[in-house]
Formats: structure tokens, sequence, C-alpha cells
């Protein structure tokens, strides 16, 4: 049951004296899958995402990374899975390209080291030394570090915090194209519109467990959420929330005898709407 | 997979062009034992024993002592730095086998080591009257005793890197160790002229064993009936310090830590 599954946990504990970090959390991510984690801080995303990446030990429960127990991770795992931690040192001495051959030689089938840090984005810098790099290019060359091995597997933790939206939307094509080469990605992110964008699911944490777990077009019924319709009625905005939105709006294009409804909209929530309603912010 | 020797190598490699690249650690880890040289070499000049000055005794634990510098101080600074840095999580989520990183540790030691003895034979030779060992058995023992005493020194370090809490304790911890140790090893003071509890003390460690050793090469064959036991007892010394390299290996898998305490 689990073999098409990249990521399967249940029933996953942990707690740091008397807290709980992790309060039997449940996760299915199948292969070849973009999945992102939302959830406020404090959420337990870290937590889980280290235990799946073999970091943290885990009190409780059940949990399988590759068809392996990440708390057993040996040289061959970890060969398959690429880790793309929230701000990790650097090795402020060498340059760009020292510290990406160097990473490539730690793996059995490492992708050409020049490719990759094309493939980020930093051509450019190769012969730059890393402390002479700003946070976003310093970003990209975590990132160069956590694919260059080829991974089956990639854990992508908040990895585009200080992005501006250029270097975002490159990245996205980026992970697009991975995910395109058979990669299955674990992001973890606070930007709703990032999940949105990438995640072919979206999970959302609080309190330490997956409250809900659905495409980011269904995610808490989203879809079949009342849907708000506005037009502008001599001079005054009118908004109705209805739950059969086409029947209004033909009711209204009657009304206007057939002529444009003026100003019309028709919406649905937003992934954020959703996202706040979901941990309670609502 | 590539084999662990090849890994261990790469990584002394990259390790020795981050600390080339980084001038202070250059000048403050090579110079140091050399100013002290100096200072203690024109401050100390009236003889121990008829023939054997107070200088050549100094500058001979000088010697031992740069071996301490470059392998303890330096790596147990330097560890709690990277670990809180990340640079260790990091590389904990490689297929990098934990052996390969100390293995390049090793392997940045020992030629800062070289480097580091050379240079100070030089000055010890050149300005302070210390002979070159003047046979064969000599040059062996000067170096089993600093092969061994630098592996000892290195292993002890990675184990004590485990002890800091943060990167910014780390100096405050183990500067003052390092400090001690000379004092009380027969580095700035002629060791048997200590107090006898802290000879005691000190012959628990690693470096009163390594300057004793290294008398035995540099101060003539006389001096030895100055010694505690009236003899160079270079047999003990190779025991100590065989103990101390098992002893910081099993310490060093046990203790060592990739993450920071708060990291989980």
């Amino acid at each position: 049951m689990t073999e098409d599954l990249a990521i399967f946990a249940r029933g996953l504990r942990k707690s740091y004296g008397a807290t709980a970090a992790v309060a039997g959390l449940d996760l299915a991510v199948r292969r070849g899958e973009v999945f992102a984690l939302l959830g406020p801080n404090g959420a337990g995303k870290t937590t889980t995402v280290e235990i799946l990446e073999g970091y943290r030990r885990r009190d409780g429960g059940e949990v399988s990374v590759l068809g392996t127990d990440p708390a057993r991770a040996d040289a061959a795992w970890r060969a398959r899975v690429g880790i793309v931690l929230q701000g990790t040192g650097e090795f402020e001495d060498l340059t760009v390209g020292e510290v990406v051959r160097h990473f490539a030689g730690f793996y059995p089938r490492p992708d050409d080291p020049a490719a990759v840090v094309e493939r980020v984005g930093l051509a450019g810098k190769v012969r730059s030394r890393t402390h002479a790099l700003s946070g976003g290019q310093r970003r990209r060359l975590d990132v160069a570090l956590g694919i260059v091995g080829r991974p089956e597997l990639l854990f992508l933790d908040e990895p585009t915090t200080g992005f501006d939206p250029q270097a975002r939307r490159e990245f996205w094509e980026l992970v697009r194209a991975l995910a395109a080469g058979g990669t299955t990605i674990l992001l973890t992110t606070h930007y709703l519109y990032e999940a949105e964008a990438l995640a072919d699911r979206v999970g959302v944490i609080t309190g330490g467990r997956l409250v809900a777990v659905d495409t980011p077009e269904r995610l808490g019924d989203r879809a079949s959420a009342p849907a708000t319709v506005t037009w502008r009625d001599g001079g005054e905005t009118r908004s109705e929330q209805t739950a059969t939105p086409t029947a209004l709006v033909a009711e209204l294009a009657t009304r206007y005898d057939g002529g444009e409804v003026p100003e019309l909209t028709v919406t649905r929530p937003t992934l954020e709407d959703i996202y706040l309603n979901l941990i309670g912010e609502r | 997979m590539t084999s662990l020797p090849v890994l261990g190598a790469r990584q002394g490699g990259i390790e020795i062009k981050q600390f080339l690249r980084s001038r202070e650690a250059v000048v403050f880890t090579m110079l140091f034992p050399v100013l002290l040289m100096a200072i203690f070499g024109a401050v100390f000049t009236q003889e121990i024993t008829p023939g054997v000055t107070f200088r050549q005794y100094f500058v001979t634990g000088m010697i031992a002592s740069g071996l301490l510098v470059v392998g303890f101080q330096n790596l147990a600074i330097q560890i709690p730095i990277e670990r809180d840095r990340g640079v260790l999580k990091r590389l904990r989520g490689t297929p990098m086998p934990k052996a390969a990183y100390f293995l390049g540790k090793v392997i940045v030691v020992l030629v800062i080591g070289v480097a580091e003895t050379v240079l100070l034979l030089a000055v010890a030779n050149l300005f302070y009257g210390v002979d070159l060992p003047a046979t064969g058995e000599k040059w062996l023992t000067f170096g089993w005793v600093s092969a061994l005493g630098i592996t000892a020194c290195t292993l002890g370090g990675i184990a004590f890197s485990s002890l800091a809490r943060s990167g910014r304790g780390a100096p405050a911890m183990v500067t003052p160790v390092a400090l001690v140790l000379q004092f009380i090893s027969g580095v700035f003071f002629v060791y048997t002229q200590l107090p006898s509890w802290m000879q005691q003390v000190a012959a628990f460690f690693p470096l009163k064993w390594m300057c004793q050793g290294m008398r035995s090469v540099f101060l003539p064959d006389g001096f030895a009936a100055q010694e505690p036991a009236g003899s160079w007892e270079l047999g003990r010394v190779a025991l100590v310090l065989a103990a101390w390299c098992v002893g910081g290996l099993v310490l060093c898998l046990l203790t060592f830590r990739w993450t920071t305490r708060r990291d989980g």
C-alpha cells in the first residue's frame, strides 16, 4: 500500500518537555507529487519535516520515507534525498563553484555542478566567495546543494524567504522543472500564493496535526463554498453570497435586459481565506 | 559510492583551502607560539643545570605546545562554530560519512602541525641554541612523539568540541584549558619545580608527556637525571599518549553532535 508513496506517516508524535510539537500527525505524499505544508509558526511544521529528513527522533508513530524509516537513515538513503534547510551555514571562504563541486563529490550519481549552478541562476557568481553573495543568492546556493545529488525526494523548507518577485518566479520555474523530471517535492512555505502556484496538493498543519489536505482549488471545500456576486446598481455596490452564482448572474442578466450588468464580479474564497479559517484565525 | 579515503582526502583538501584563505587564522595559529617563544626566550636566560638553559627547556616545550594549539585548541573552538552556523547540520544531510569529516579535520591538523613544527624548530635552532636531533634514533623519537601527540590532541579537541553549548562560548572554555595545561605540564615552568600535586594533575594529560618526549630529543642525555623518574620514560610516554588516542576516539564517537542542543 505504501509503495507508491514517497512519504508516509501515521500517528506521528514528538514532544519537547511537556509541549507536544507534533500530536498524532498523518501524512501521505505520492511519488512525483509537489506537496506544500502550510501552517503558522509553532504549528509543528519544521519538527515534522526534520523527523522526515532524519534529523530528529520521533516519540511515536510510524514513518516511512522512500521506503525507509528515516530514524535509521544510512548513506544510501541520504543519497536519494535532497534537503534545503531553513538558513544553513555557508562555507564562507570558498567560491560557489568550489562548494557545489565539493558536494557533488558526496553523491554516487551527481548532476554536473556547472549545470546546477546555471540552473539556480548563479552562473555569473561561480567564482565569487559565498560570503559575498546576497541573501537571495545564498538561498539559491542552498538549493543548488540540495539538488546536485539528483535526489528522488527534495525537501524545501521555506525556500523563497527573502526573494524578490523576479527571483521567486525563476525559482518556481526551477521547482516545476524538477517536478516535471519526476522529483517528489515537499515544500513548506508561508506564502499561500506560492503553494497555490506550485503544489499539486496542500496540507495544513496546526496544533501538531494535519487538519486538511487537498488540491489548492478544493482545500477546505473551497470549490463548493458560497460565492460572492457583486455588481453596481444605481450608484450603489450590491453584494450577495450564494451557493448558486450562475442562477443569480442569469437573473441579473434578465434584470438588465440581456445587457451588461455593471461592474459584475463572481469570487470564491481565496486560499488565504480558507487557510485562516482552518487555523482558527477567523 | 566513493571510498572513505577519497572522501576524507577531499574533505581535507577543502579544509586546507578554507584555512589558507582565512588570513587571521593562518597568522594567529602559526605565529602565536613563535611570539611566545620570542618573549620567554628574551626574558629567561638562566641555566637550569650546567649546560642546559631554561630557554632550551622552554623552547622544547613550545614545540609540544604548538601541537596542542593546532590539534586541541583549534578544533575545540572551530567545530562548535561550524555547528552553530549549521555547517555540520548541512553535511549531516548528505551521504558523506561521519568518518570523512573527522579524517578531513585530521588531515588539516597534520598539515598545519607539520608546518608549525618546522617553523618553531627553525626559530629554536637559529635563535635559541636548540640543536636539531643528532641521530636517526632521536629523529625517530621526535617523529612518533609528534605523531602520537598531535593525534591525541586532535581527538581530544573533537571530543571537547561537544561540551561547548555555542560557538561564542567555545573560546572561553577552551583557551583556559590549553593555557593551564601549558603552565602545569612543564612548558612555562620547569616541571620538577612545580608543587607535586600540580605535577600529579598534569601527568593525567598528554601535554606533560609530549614535553618530556621532546626533551629527550632536544636536551642533552645527561638531563634525563633531572626528570621526575630520573630517566626519559619513553615507554610510558608512548603508553599514555596511545591511551589518550584510544580514549579520545571513543569519546568522539560517543559524544559527537552534528546539531546544537536546542536544535534536537
